[in-house]
Formats: structure tokens, sequence, C-alpha cells
């Protein structure tokens, strides 16, 4: 170990020498998931390639946010870089705050990264932030379970069949639950999930003059869809659980199966963590047979906030991170399955990726999802679990927490719409739409 | 003259308090002994509650994660810094309280402790904005200033109640034999006053090293204390009970220890003057 | 025994600590008033003008704004009432005769030294967790179906948490004030053959009033401005919503920060409210 890092350090002072740059200090917050855990482990890599060192500032989601948004609204310059996602990173490139990454280095080459991502991390055509790692949303499910009740998952399955599959596989009397949905309120938690799902029911957000559209029988439908089904065969307190919570759940075997972020392929068939790593199988999202299907697209990012001293180093550091190298040198010490995916097309091309179990049906998710035609009917906005507008964070935080008390019973379906609809309106109302 | 008390009547209420006791720190206990766990017996169904394979992986996974030693190296100038400056702005005060008080002392008394009601959520824009002016953001000297004023309230308070209970007598005396004003003070008043100046400097060290608003949102890294290494350790994906767990031991170890230590002088000089 | 001399040294001395606080509650204070006349949103563009009582009175009539207000005034009285009523028993338990009462001492205060967010992340997890919390494990120990405690009985377990947080405060002050009590008097008493009720209504209890006004004081102080404990157990979610949670949402969450510096005036109204109301009670009693 000390003779590591000394071997470092004289590999890094002979580069600084060389090249004749100055060593930075870079400053980076970031979220505490398990590919940007991994990533802090390989900081010595990024600091003998360029000489620059880096603090971490590694924050659980909710604080991260806050932390931020904080910072770039007052320009505090705290951070050289920030962790954010698909929905920040256009809103805060239009206002000016952030570095366009338009101009990265030629071997990174840019033109790999994924459509869709770069697409959603840009506002008119200038890239604002780079993917780390990409993500839509698909079904996990237990093969085991599945087998055992006699049925079978589609590839491409249709609501219907996945909610008579879940209420077969659940046993409560055994901790087995059919499904596990997200239920914990906060916009980037179960309002992702179902306003993702709403999309094939039928449901949107705003009509295209920005009327707020829950009082419409599409939300209803969604909405009970869920809730029942999530009576009859979610697990107990769901209305409090999270990707996080699920995750859990899933590895310990007590969810039949669980839709959510592709990233948690990767967790659940590890079988360092997971206790049902070889009994899981994957499919799309679910559909209603009105042509979108319920799955989402998101990234998180490495931004730069305009303003910051280490500019140049700091787009080192989104360089090196976001790299095909970085994604080699982690497939070399941790294997295939454990690398970032979503990001890049030659990450799906590369023959040795494609022996990792879920990676063809998460470029199909990825590549299935549209952000600029998320809905049946038209709408105003962009984004498929989320409308790219500075106000849904706070409109979306609030409606998932009715959305959440109708989960737990503590007010109807028609309740819980009733007030999103209302508190939508005042907040679109407050932000002069 | 002290009752005599029955073994038989002992013995109940030791039974009784050893109960209750045992019952309040029981969830410090369960985190301590699962920080011991790995992960998949943190949620083992039944609960173990002694007989697992004690491992040390936890601590060393989150030693290998973050550096601990600067979080709690912050968090100790934060604490210790902010209620040493608080102690020497408030023993002034609480000595012109306690000895020449006005008709509005109680007043300035009671407006200082409500300062502290603003909720903080609500200033969070202006103090932001004022620290990034300053160049303070993320400066252990910021923190420091800011705790201090947020404790200042408590700490004259307390100073004001311990001075309250010294005669007024000693003071004339020192003060007939020529003793200046601050030599009154430092010489006389202080040390009498020492058990009640350890009380508050105890009592706001805690009060310190646990104030989870502005010590996140004011910190990047530099200055970011045990507050800031605990929110890298909540809810992160996968698995986590016993991770957490550790990491949770790690930040209120130091003070639960200089807790446990210094309980006498915390039992016997909190009393905000409750005692006449 | 106060002399002119002394009196100007008096107030020079009591200079430094006023005027920092004065500062510290004024210059924010300030701007947020400043901010709540206006239309100020970071996400489109920051400062867009003047709009008067606008956010007043959007503030004021947003369906969350009363439930909020009483959240929080639950929330405060609930966690009093706890920590009152179990701090006196504890306080009378602690002070009986016993063997090893320095430990059992040491046992009940160490839940004060634990962070809100430790203490919130803990119960949250390892307690209160429908499927692997412990009070699951017991429930189902006895064939009962779990309690989903964050999210069915969401205020409850809130309260439960900060009163586990506070209870050693109030019990450290209430011992300290029992400690100090004649026992002479109590022993006559008993004598006298008054019964252990009436002992305790009495003597003890009027011996522990300004006790109890300290704690309550200053308890409310803190009560009111928790955040910690919800941000990491509900969010805000299932009725738990407090009014400075509600400012946290319209400042952070809405990054309308206009709507939420007018909350924040209203909180402050709201805190001089109870700091009136607490200094006709504590006024009476902290002589």
């Amino acid at each position: 170990m000390n003779r590591k890092t000394a071997l470092i350090a004289v590999s890094s002072i002979a580069f600084a020498a060389a090249s004749g740059a100055f060593a930075e200090t870079l400053t980076i917050a970031t979220v505490n998931n398990g590919d940007m855990i991994r990533m802090q482990g390989y900081t010595d890599d990024f600091t003998a390639k360029t000489g620059h060192e880096v603090e971490w500032v590694t924050l659980e989601e909710n604080v991260l946010r806050q932390r931020v948004t904080t910072d770039i609204t007052t320009k505090g310059g705290a951070f050289d870089i920030m962790t954010i996602g698909m929905y920040e990173t256009p809103i805060w490139g239009a206002n000016g705050w952030l570095v366009s990454l338009d101009d990265l280095s030629a071997e990174y080459d840019a033109d790999d990264i994924l459509p869709a991502m770069r697409g959603g991390l840009s506002h008119d055509g200038t890239m604002y932030a780079a993917p780390f790692y990409g993500e839509s949303s698909m079904i996990m499910y237990r093969t085991d379970l599945v087998e055992a009740a006699g049925m079978s998952m589609p590839d491409a399955p249709t609501w219907d069949e996945v909610a008579a599959l879940a209420r077969a596989m659940t046993d409560k009397d055994n901790d087995i639950y059919g499904i596990c949905l997200r239920g914990k309120a906060g916009w980037g938690e179960n309002m992702a999930f179902l306003t993702a799902t709403s999309n094939a029911f039928g449901a949107r957000w705003f009509d295209e003059n920005w009327n707020a559209q829950f009082d419409q029988p599409a939300w209803k439908e969604t909405l009970s869809f869920y809730i029942d089904l999530m009576n009859d065969a979610g697990p107990p307190g769901a209305s409090t659980n999270g990707f996080n919570e699920n995750l859990s759940l899933f590895q310990q075997g007590k969810c039949g199966m669980w839709i959510d972020a592709t990233v948690a392929a990767s967790f659940v068939t590890n079988p360092d963590d997971s206790t049902v790593a070889d009994k899981v199988g994957f499919a799309l999202a679910p559909d209603n047979g009105l042509g979108p299907r319920g799955n989402w697209l998101w990234a998180w990012a490495l931004g730069i906030p305009a303003g910051t001293q280490n500019e140049a180093a700091a787009k080192q550091f989104v360089e090196w991170a976001t790299s095909k190298d970085y994604i080699e040198l982690v497939a070399a010490k941790e294997g295939w399955a454990n690398v970032p995916p979503g990001a890049r097309s030659s990450l799906y091309e590369n023959p040795n990726y494609a022996d990792v179990p879920f990676a063809k049906m998460t470029l199909e998710s990825i590549l299935s999802a549209d952000p600029n035609n998320p809905t049946v009917d038209p709408v105003p906005y962009v984004g498929v679990q989320f409308a790219a507008i500075p106000e849904f964070a706070g409109i979306a935080s609030q409606v998932g927490q009715e959305f959440s008390a109708a989960l737990a019973g503590q007010q109807t379906v028609d309740e819980a719409l009733a007030k999103a609809q209302a508190l939508t309106m005042e907040e679109m109302e407050a932000a002069g739409y | 003259m002290a009752r005599t008390v029955t073994t038989q009547r002992k013995s109940i209420n030791t039974l009784a308090a050893w109960s209750v006791g045992l019952l309040i720190f029981f969830p410090i206990l369960w985190t301590i002994l699962t920080s011991f766990k790995s992960e998949a017996t943190a949620i083992a169904d039944p609960p173990v509650f002694l007989a697992f394979d004690w491992t040390m992986e936890n601590y060393s996974a989150v030693f290998e994660r973050s550096n601990y030693m600067r979080f709690l190296w912050n968090s100790v100038v934060i604490a210790g810094g902010s209620t040493l400056l608080g102690i020497i702005i408030a023993v002034p005060a609480a000595w012109s309280m306690a000895f020449v008080p006005s008709k509005r002392t109680k007043d300035i008394l009671l407006w200082m402790l409500s300062t502290k009601m603003l909720p903080a959520v609500g200033v969070l824009y202006p103090i932001y904005l004022i620290f990034i002016k300053l160049g303070l953001l993320d400066t252990k000297v910021g923190l420091t200033i800011v705790l201090m004023l947020i404790n200042l309230p408590i700490i004259v308070w307390m100073l004001y109640t311990y001075f309250r209970e010294i005669p007024g007598e000693i003071l004339e005396a020192a003060r007939m034999d020529g003793a200046t004003l601050r030599e009154e003070i430092f010489y006389v008043l202080t040390p009498m006053a020492i058990p009640g100046i350890a009380s508050t400097v105890l009592l706001n060290v805690i009060l310190a090293w646990n104030e989870a608003f502005w010590t996140l949102n004011l910190t990047a890294a530099k200055a970011a204390p045990l507050t800031a290494f605990i929110a890298s350790y909540s809810s992160p994906e996968g698995l986590f009970y016993a991770k957490l767990s550790a990491a949770s031991t790690m930040a209120i170890a130091p003070i639960l220890i200089l807790g446990w230590f210094s309980q006498k002088q915390l039992v016997s000089g909190l009393t905000f003057g409750a005692v006449k | 025994m106060a002399t002119q001399h002394s009196r100007s040294a008096a107030r020079l001395m009591m200079a430094p600590a006023v005027i920092l606080l004065l500062g510290w509650m004024l210059v924010p204070l300030a701007m947020t008033l400043l901010f709540s006349f206006k239309k100020y949103l970071p996400l489109r563009g920051g400062d867009l003008g003047w709009v008067g009582f606008d956010n007043y009175v959007r503030f004021v009539t947003s369906s969350a704004f009363w439930p909020s207000i009483l959240t929080t005034l639950i929330i405060v009285g609930g966690v009093l009432i706890i920590t009152v009523v179990f701090g006196v028993l504890l306080a009378i338990l602690l002070n009986q005769p016993m063997w090893g009462q320095g430990i059992v001492r040491i046992l009940v205060i160490a839940p004060f030294f634990v962070m809100p967010t430790v203490s919130a992340l803990v119960w949250k997890n390892m307690f209160m967790d429908p499927v692997n919390g412990l009070f699951a494990h017991l429930w189902k120990l006895f064939g009962a179906v779990p309690v989903e405690w964050l999210s069915q009985a969401s205020m409850t377990s809130i309260i439960i948490i900060v009163s586990w947080q506070w209870l050693p405060f109030a019990t450290l002050i209430l011992l300290t004030a029992i400690q100090s009590l004649d026992s002479e008097q109590l022993e006559a008493a008993e004598m006298d053959g008054a019964p252990p009720l009436a002992r305790f209504g009495f003597i003890t209890l009027p011996h522990l009033g300004r006790a109890l006004t300290i704690v309550i004081l200053i308890q409310t102080i803190f009560l009111l401005a928790i955040f910690a404990e919800i941000f990491v157990t509900t969010g805000g979610a299932f009725g738990t919503r407090t009014l400075s949670y509600l400012i946290f949402q319209r400042v952070l969450e809405s990054q309308n920060i206009g709507l939420g510096s007018a909350g924040g005036i209203y909180a402050v109204i709201l805190a001089n409210i109870i700091a009136v109301f607490l200094m006709r009670i504590v006024g009476k009693n902290l002589d």
C-alpha cells in the first residue's frame, strides 16, 4: 500500500514535471451509489495520470441534491465537479451555470456516447454533463418463482400479464412478495416510477397548455392499478420503500419481481451481495397496449459548474471517469458485470460485455425509451419519468407524498389525485404559467 | 439522617432501574453490536444477539472509503472552537447579568434564547450568500462562528444561572481589597464557577458536535465534520445495516466516551438554575 | 451594590454577546424579509422583481400551511408530554438507593450524545423497518402483523424517536432537582402516614416546578427546529410535514426563495408567539 502510493506519487511528480502542468485539487460532489464508490477507489489512477488530487464529497442522494442545488444557484463555487442527472443538466445548462463539454479531446470519442444519453444531457445541442452511467428501467424477476407458479414471463409483457404473475408468486406466509415497486415519496423515487408507468396507461402530467392532468381518468386508472397490485402482492411498508429498500428486499429473495433501474441488474446478479444471483431473469418494462412502455431514461453524469478555478483539471477528470479506458480499468479489476453501464455504444459492441446476462435487455430498454415523445397524447415537456421544467422537482415531491399516503391507505385514490391536481395548479400558477 | 433501606427494596429498585436503563440504552447497544456483524447477519431472521462471528470488516471498509480522521478532526476543532469562543464572549455577559442586573436583564436573556427559534432552513439562502461573500464557505472558521452563535444563548444562560449562585459578598470583598473588574472576573469569579463552566462546556460540545444542518450545508470537503461523514453512509445501494452501524458507532463514539467520563460534571452541573 | 461605574462596565461586557446575536438575527432576517417580497426563482433567472404580499398570501392559503402548524405543535407537545412524564418517573427511580447507580445513569443519559441524524437512521432502519426491523421480528414472535411504523404510525414514530433523544435531558435536570429536595421533609411526611402518592403530589412535584419550567423552555426551543429526524425518516410524507419542513420544501425542493422566505417570516412569528407564551410562564418561575 505504502509502496504503491509512493510509486504513484513519484510517477505523478514525474508526469506533472514532464507536462509542465500544475497539480490541482479537485473537489467532487457525488452520490453514494455503488458505481461512484467504486470510482473513488480508482482515484489513484487518475492522480497518477494527471497529477491532480481529488477530494470527494460523497453524500446520500437527497442531501447531495440539496447541497449542489444551493451551491449552483448561488454560484458558491464549493465544488469543481458535481454529479447530476438528466433532469438538472438541461435546466442548469440553459441558465449558463455549467461548462460546455463539446470540446473534449478526440480520443475521448464523444460520438461514442449513446445518443439518448447525450441528448438528455444537452441543451440546444451542447452537452453540459458527461454520462458516468446511464439507465432505463426494466423487469427483474425470479426465474425459479415464475417456474414454481407454473407460468412464464414474456420478454415484452403487458401490465395485465405482470399483475397476474405477481399475484401468483405471492406467498406472504413465507415472506415472498410477488412484486416490489417504489412507494417512497420523492420525485426521483415513487414519482419516477409512477410517471413512467402512467405513460403506458395513457396519462400525462400536463396538456399542451400546461394544465395539470391528475383529474383525468388515465391517472386514476394508473394509481388504482398500482395500489391494488401493491396491496395484493407487494411487501409490507411499501410506501416507504425506495430503490435501495427494494434492492435489499430483492437481494434477500423476498421479491418475485422488481421493476426498477437497469443498473440494479448488476447488484442482483452479484453473488457476493445477492442470495438469488443465479435465479434472475430480465424483461422489458410492461406496456398496456397503448404504445409507450413504462421505462424511463436517466443518467448520472458529471458536470462542471461555470466559474470554477480548476476548469481544465475538472475536464480531465470528467474525461477520465467517463472514458472507455475507465470501463476497461474496472473490467480488468472487477469483471465486466461491474463496469458502469448504459453510457457508451462501444460497451455494447464489446464481445466480452455481450456475455453479461443483463446487457442485451439494458440496451433494448434504453433504446426504447423516448423522452421526446413519452406519452400517448402530446405534451409540452420533455422527459419520460419527469417533465424537464424547474418546477417539476418541487411539485412531484409533494404529489409523491400524496400518492405515498394513498398507498399506505391513509387516503383514497380520488383524494390523492384531487390534492395532486390542486397543488400542481397552485405551484404552476406561482411559477407564472 | 438517612433511612435504613431493606435489601428487598433495594433489589427491586435495582432491578427496575437496570431494566429501564438497558431499555433506553438498547438502540445504541444494538447499533454497536450490528457494526460487528456481516451484512447478511445484520438482517438475519430471527435476529442474532451475541452468537455471531464477530468481524471488523465493516470498520475496515469504512476506513478504506472515507478519511475518517479528517472528519473527526474537523468535528473536534469545530465543536471545541465554537464552545471556547462562546465561553469567552459569554463570561463577561453572564457576569454583568448576574451581578449588575437591570430591569431588562431577563428580557435580554429570553430574547437571546428566542434567536434560537429561527428556522435554519428559512435563512439558509441568506447565510449561504453571506458565506460566499466572506469566503467562509467550507472553512472551519466559518462553521465555528456559526455554531458559536447558535449556542451562545444557551452558554450565556447557563453561566448566568451559575454566577447567580455565587454570593455577591465575596466579590465585594475582593473589590474592597482593590481588585479590578478584570481581576475580579478572572481570579475570583471564574475559579468559583469552574464546575458550572465545565458543565456548560460539555453541554455545548455535545450540541455543536451533533448539529446537522449548518455543518452539512456550509461545507464541502475541507471542513466537513462527522455529520457529513454519516450522510455518505445513509441509504446507499444494497445491504447497508452493518456498515451504517459501523459508521454511526464511529461518529458517536468520541462524544459518548467524553460524556461518560465526564458524566459527574454534567449531572451535577446541568441545572440551568433549576435548583435554588 | 451597583454603581454607575459598574453599570456602564456591565453594559460594555454584555455588548459583544448582544451585538453578535443581534447581527446573527438581523442580517439574515433582513435578507429573508427582502426576498419575501420578491418573486425570486433561482432556476428561472433569480430575482424577478417585487410582488408585494403575494408570497405571504400564497404561503398561508396553501393547503399545506395549517396542517403543518398543527403537525409542529403536535410533535412539540407530544415530545414534551412524554419526556416530562417519563423524566419525572425516571428521576424518582434513579434517586432511589440501588446497586450500580452510576452505571444506570450512564445508560440513561447515553441517547443525548447521539447525533439526531444517526438516531433517526438507526430507529428507521434497524427498529421500525417493517421487514428487517427488530420491532417487526418482535411482533412476529407474538404472532402479530408487523406495524408499518413510518407510514401507518408516522407521527407516533417521530415522537418516539425525538422523545428518546430528549428524555435523558429532562431526566438529568429533574434528577438534580430531586436530589436537592430535603429528604427530612419527605421522611416526616412518611412518618405522619402520608401515602406515597400524596407525598409526591404535595412535596416532590411542587419542588420540581422550576426544573420543569426549564425543561419545557429549553426543549421547546430545540423541538421547534427539528428537521433531521423528519428528513431522514419520512421526508415529510404521511402528515409529518412541520412548518420548517414545509419551508424546506419551498426553498430547496421548489426553489422558490420568495415563497420560502415568506414562510420563514411566518415561522419567526410563530416562534415569537410561543416565546411570549413561554415568557409568561417562565417569567413567574425563573426569579
